[in-house]
């Protein structure tokens, strides 16, 4: 931890060597993440619900998996950058040292620049509970902190899931982008409003289900099982069954040269 | 002529080698149309008389876009240039007997094309052969046919010389990345990427459909399922015609500025 620690106020000082060229990164991600919003709100000003949910229902969907995203690619960018890494023979480098790999992956590449999207989800949070008529109670509050933990760690093993397919072919693979990225995307409405074969797809395939449609469900009332509240939970499952997968890989790793 | 035409020709050829591994860009193509036609598809369900388009004409919508991503995407494929703006390779580029402008944008229209012959039709295939609600209709009538093959080659040349603007505003900053950021959050939005533009409330969108973004891909894209005609299809057409000039005029102009100013830093 105190490694980590470490790579952290290094990365945040060799930032603010170029602080300009930072800072127009940081406002045009957030501009970008935000023209989404702009889009959901025009959106809604036509329509007064879809399937049942509010606006406001939805913009507490759409921040919760902003969130979760940017968090998750803030300390994950790592995984996302692995397969150039192993191209250049940087991996190998990583390997020789006697620290935990993860670790040293997750910290030398920690990517401050996701404050952009960050700050669209924080303020569509703000909105979209300043909308809503919830009625809030303690339990609901841990909902919605396990809704965005749970997410940020589903992604997390998306991405390490990810990297992983770069033991065994050197190409980098596009696939866990639609997962990632569309989920991001598309994630913004309940998925029951998919239908039926979306929702069985991201329940018992990759669990977004777990971490989106059952807690909000809860988290809006419109079911009393507090169960659902600790569904994000089962996320862990999914993380160890990923990090069993990077485990494998890991060993059948062979360096490719510098 | 002939030499723009060359560079064409190169960058097209070039592009068609890159790009027969993409398959896998090809599913997220697909799937990101599909979940975008089911979640638009919730929405009609919840209230059809707030639903501004047919629902058919908004999957054709869809599925061109889809189809025609590379082809109208703003900024994001074109890396070379902003490299040798950064690396400095643009004094290459300079030493050349030819405009600079016009080089740039015959390559630009090059490359576009080549990634999107390779990716569109697989993703017109598919979405012609999607069952019936989410099928892509053939265009309603010859007329709207030939219409949106002539506001395809407007929308393309609106879109390029948009591009060739911010290019030339890199040689004015050290970072091109936060300018080409900023300007991506505004095109998608004011284009109509993100939703359909006749999804946008009133004040806004009157204001919106003037802007050079409206004539980029909601005008092919709408004339083709019928969406967008009469009266109301002449004006976009004469207005797209107009940011065309507009922008290559500016573009150049100020163009011939910056090569006069241009100052390589290494390279």
């Amino acid at each position: 931890m105190k490694l980590y620690c470490k790579y952290i106020s290094a990365i945040l000082k060799s930032t603010m060597e170029y602080k300009l060229s930072f800072f127009l990164m940081v406002i045009g991600r957030f501009l970008i993440s935000f023209s989404e919003f702009i889009a959901l709100s025009f959106l809604f000003s036509g329509f007064t619900q879809i399937k049942g949910y509010t606006y406001s229902d939805i913009l507490l969907c759409f921040s919760v998996m902003q969130m979760s995203f940017a968090i998750a690619e803030c300390i994950g960018r790592g995984f996302k950058v692995f397969s150039s890494m192993v191209k250049r023979g940087e991996f190998d480098r990583i390997l020789l040292r006697p620290r935990s790999t993860i670790l040293q992956l997750l910290g030398m590449r920690f990517d401050l620049g996701r404050i952009g999207p960050l700050a669209t989800a924080i303020i569509t949070l703000i909105i979209g509970v300043r909308k809503s008529q919830i009625l809030w109670n303690t339990g609901r509050i841990i909902t919605l902190f396990f809704m965005i933990s749970g997410g940020t760690l589903l992604f997390l093993s998306l991405f390490m899931f990810g990297a992983t397919f770069c033991f065994f072919s050197i190409e980098e693979t596009e696939l866990t982008n639609v997962l990632t990225y569309g989920a991001k995307e598309h994630g913004k409405y309940p998925i029951d409003v998919y239908g039926k074969g979306i929702m069985r797809f991201c329940t018992y395939i990759i669990p977004y289900t777990l971490i989106q449609y059952y807690p909000l469900l809860y988290l809006l009332g419109k079911t009393d099982n507090w169960l659902y509240a600790l569904y994000p939970f089962s996320v862990v499952f999914f993380l160890l069954l990923c990090y069993g997968f990077w485990r494998l890989g890991l060993r059948n790793y062979k360096s490719c040269g510098a | 002529m002939k030499k723009y035409y060359s560079f064409f020709r190169l960058r097209f050829q070039s592009g068609l080698q890159y790009r027969m591994a993409s398959l896998t860009a090809l599913t997220t193509q697909f799937m990101w149309g599909l979940m975008e036609c089911l979640a638009f598809k919730a929405l009609w369900e919840s209230d059809i008389t707030a639903f501004p388009m047919e629902y058919s004409a908004l999957v054709s919508y869809i599925w061109l876009r889809q189809a025609f991503f590379t082809l109208f995407n703003t900024l994001s494929t074109d890396n070379d240039i902003f490299n040798m703006i950064v690396d400095g390779g643009i004094s290459y580029e300079l030493c050349r007997p030819i405009s600079l402008y016009s080089m740039w944008f015959s390559r630009n229209i090059g490359g576009r094309l080549a990634q999107a012959t390779l990716r569109s039709i697989p993703v017109l295939c598919v979405s012609f052969l999607m069952p019936s609600p989410f099928q892509l209709r053939l265009p309603i009538n010859l007329n709207a046919f030939l219409l949106f093959i002539i506001t395809m080659v407007l929308g393309l040349g609106v879109t390029v010389a948009f591009c060739m603007l911010v290019y030339i505003l890199c040689f004015f900053t050290i970072s091109p990345q936060g300018l080409r950021m900023v300007m991506t959050g505004a095109v998608e939005l004011l284009s109509g990427d993100l939703i359909p533009l006749p999804f946008i409330p009133e004040p806004f969108r009157s204001v919106i459909e003037l802007l050079p973004f409206a004539s980029m891909i909601n005008v092919p894209f709408r004339i083709y399922s019928g969406d967008l005609a009469g009266s109301e299809m002449i004006h976009a057409i004469i207005l797209q015609a107009f940011w065309l000039v507009v922008l290559i005029l500016i573009g150049s102009l100020i163009c011939k500025n910056a090569e006069k100013k241009v100052v390589v830093q290494g390279g």
